[in-house]
């Protein structure tokens, strides 16, 4: 493997690991598989790029590119806004579909069929909006800078990982050291006796959804950053998403991340291997290969 | 005038008879047994692709075809994707519920790349052609071609229909339903669970190959596009609407769905102009999508739902103890025990 792969399959993978956190928060706290995860992505880069066209026509001084980077200020603006309204929508959507099945105490595969129904609506709903046409934030070109050891990097790809990166010690902090992340933990090990104990359940319920629609967002703008913006874009991510969450054991945060990394590092290193038309493949071939030998994930509580 | 409407009539009832067939094999996974599988496409390009290289004319850019009779290519069909069902069951049917969803999800991923890619063995994204049709000696009178074709495939989908309302009422069905509705009690009863799911997934995924293999044989021309997710999704719709667990449902359900696909499809080419009708066909997967979650939350048993009571023994014990949850369908079969 070439530096320069390790360098590509890094980028790559903490977006996977920031989606990924999303899946396996719903998946342990509301308990089912949600396909539209990857939806949430396509929805928070749209989010970004559409507000950041509006902002960019109505103030021209945020147009120039901010130092090294790509965009302007209008693109930060853009992803802090993109992240609430993708928080709002993954609350519409649950207040609509997923919390009224919930209601009637639907069971699991139902919820799952539910979030596929839900995926690929929303993903329709944006070829309607946007068109299939890929989208740029800007039209910039980069220049990878050499780093040391062969490796070259974009200062876009830079920062990306320093914010993915940052992004997950952030919410790993919150679930071990706040009350809210103390309640969260508590009703994904046991609801019924969470919500006995005095933990307000449709409080961690819309945590859960705001996080993950969060962290769905700041995944579909890097993506869109750093490649383009195409509304099939979260639902390609979907598969790597479910095996970087199974692969870093349902529950975990940092083991999603850790898995998106393995993830987007083998995907890198079979782009190089074996051609780039086979990356879709490697995400199945991980998550067979989880379920075959480890399935409950490499970082798995003893219980 | 009147034969070209009755030829298209029949078309339009062929093809939706196709999505019967492959809405009866999922009925089999999810109605009976409440097993999920979101790589509906996969399974069914299977089915096409293995018989289209079973029984097309050699062709030098790829591997095979091998010419055999059609029959050949669709008990082919239905190995091939029971084969790989099977071995998607054994993967994950053990562990989690959506752990097998995950599962199905990527093989259809991965059978959508590997029709793409393996271009000396898929024909790559330009697919397959030439797959013979049946009667295609007389394509020349449209009216006949399709009205045959129609009957072929009705009679595939009655036969299919007569095996699963016979497997549904025998004591195997029984089993999955018992195991579906209470697994711990199935498994006191001493019932392997794990084995009897895998046995139903299998004979699902055989029957999507099958129905892959008609629709191509049906259509003469394959290409990697026909499956998408849209499938899957296409065929769920069918089966809940119809009413999952019921095989009349389903049949009815892909007739409906189909209709009112093709109608919408028709509406977006009549009703948009040329540029924008690519954007207003992603309105009809909106319509389907909030179709499908409206029938979750308002109406989970379909329009048919499932018959309560499929065995011959319990309308007679129901006389002498009436169920707790009395049904239309146990009064009708009590009174009909109670005549005879």
């Amino acid at each position: 493997m070439s530096p320069q792969t390790v360098m590509d399959g890094l980028i790559a993978g903490s977006m996977i690991g920031l989606g990924a956190i999303g899946v396996t928060l719903t998946y342990s706290i509301l308990r089912f598989a949600n396909f539209s995860q990857g939806d949430l992505v396509s929805w928070g880069a749209y989010f970004a790029f559409a507000v950041a066209g509006v902002l960019g026509s109505l103030f021209t001084g945020l147009t120039a590119p901010i130092g090294p980077f790509s965009f302007s200020w209008a693109l930060p603006i853009a992803a802090v806004l993109a992240v609430a309204l993708n928080g709002v929508l993954a609350l519409v959507v649950d207040a609509l579909l997923f919390g009224r099945l919930r209601d009637r105490r639907a069971t699991i595969i139902i919820m799952v069929m539910a979030s596929f129904g839900a995926a690929l609506t929303l993903r329709s709903l944006l070829e309607f909006i946007f068109t299939s046409r890929p989208e740029y934030y800007s039209k910039a070109l980069q220049i990878a800078l050499p780093l040391g050891l062969g490796l070259r990097a974009t200062p876009d790809q830079l920062l990306s990982l320093v914010v993915a990166l940052t992004l997950v010690g952030a919410v790993h902090l919150m679930l071990t050291h706040t009350a809210i992340g103390r309640a969260m933990r508590a009703v994904a090990e046991n609801p019924q006796l969470a919500g006995l104990a005095g933990v307000e359940v449709r409080r961690v319920i819309r945590v859960v959804w705001l996080i993950g629609a969060g962290l769905a967002a700041v995944a579909g703008i890097t993506a869109g950053a750093l490649i383009q913006i195409r509304p099939q874009m979260g639902f390609d991510l979907l598969l790597p998403l479910f095996a970087a969450a199974i692969l870093g054991s349902i529950g975990s945060v940092p083991g999603a991340m850790i898995a998106g990394l393995i993830v987007g590092l083998s995907e890198a290193f079979a782009v190089e291997v074996i051609g780039a038309q086979w990356r879709g493949a490697v995400a199945f071939v991980i998550l067979v290969l989880v379920l075959l030998l480890k399935p409950q994930g490499l970082f798995a509580r003893p219980q | 005038m009147n034969a070209e409407l009755i030829a298209y009539a029949a078309f339009f009832l062929t093809m939706a008879l196709t999505f019967a067939i492959i809405s009866l094999g999922l009925n089999v996974q999810w109605g009976q047994t409440g097993l999920f599988n979101v790589g509906v496409a996969g399974f069914v390009a299977i089915g096409a692709y293995v018989s289209a290289l079973l029984t097309t004319p050699d062709d030098p850019n790829r591997l095979g075809g091998l010419e055999l009779p059609t029959v050949i290519g669709w008990l082919g069909a239905a190995l091939a994707a029971g084969a790989v069902s099977f071995l998607t069951g054994a993967l994950a049917i053990r562990l989690k519920a959506d752990y097998l969803a995950i599962a199905t999800f990527g093989v259809a991923i991965t059978v959508q790349l590997a029709a793409l890619n393996l271009e000396h063995v898929t024909g790559g994204p330009f697919g397959i052609g030439f797959i013979p049709r049946p009667f295609s000696g007389l394509a020349g009178n449209s009216l006949a071609f399709s009205l045959l074709n129609l009957a072929v495939v009705a009679a595939v989908v009655v036969l299919i229909y007569l095996a699963l309302e016979r497997l549904t009422r025998s004591p195997w069905g029984r089993v999955l339903r018992a195991i579906r509705e209470d697994e711990a009690a199935a498994r006191a009863l001493g019932k392997n669970a794990t084995r009897f799911r895998l046995q139903a997934f299998a004979i699902g995924g055989a029957i999507m190959g099958l129905a892959g293999a008609v629709q191509a044989h049906f259509i003469g021309f394959i290409a990697p596009d026909n499956y998408q997710p849209m499938l899957t999704f296409q065929v769920w719709a069918m089966l809940i609407v119809g009413g999952s667990g019921n095989n009349l449902g389903a049949i009815l359900g892909a007739v409906l769905v189909w209709g009112i696909w093709a109608a919408s499809a028709g509406a977006i080419s009549a009703l948009f102009p040329p540029d924008q009708q690519a954007r207003a066909a992603a309105l009809q997967i909106v319509m389907i999508g909030v179709a499908l979650c409206a029938i979750l939350l308002l109406r989970p048993r379909g329009v048919l739902g499932e018959e309560r009571v499929v065995s011959r023994h319990l309308g007679q014990l129901s006389t002498a103890a009436p169920a707790a949850e009395p049904s239309p369908k146990t009064a009708e079969e009590a009174s009909r025990a109670g005549n005879a």
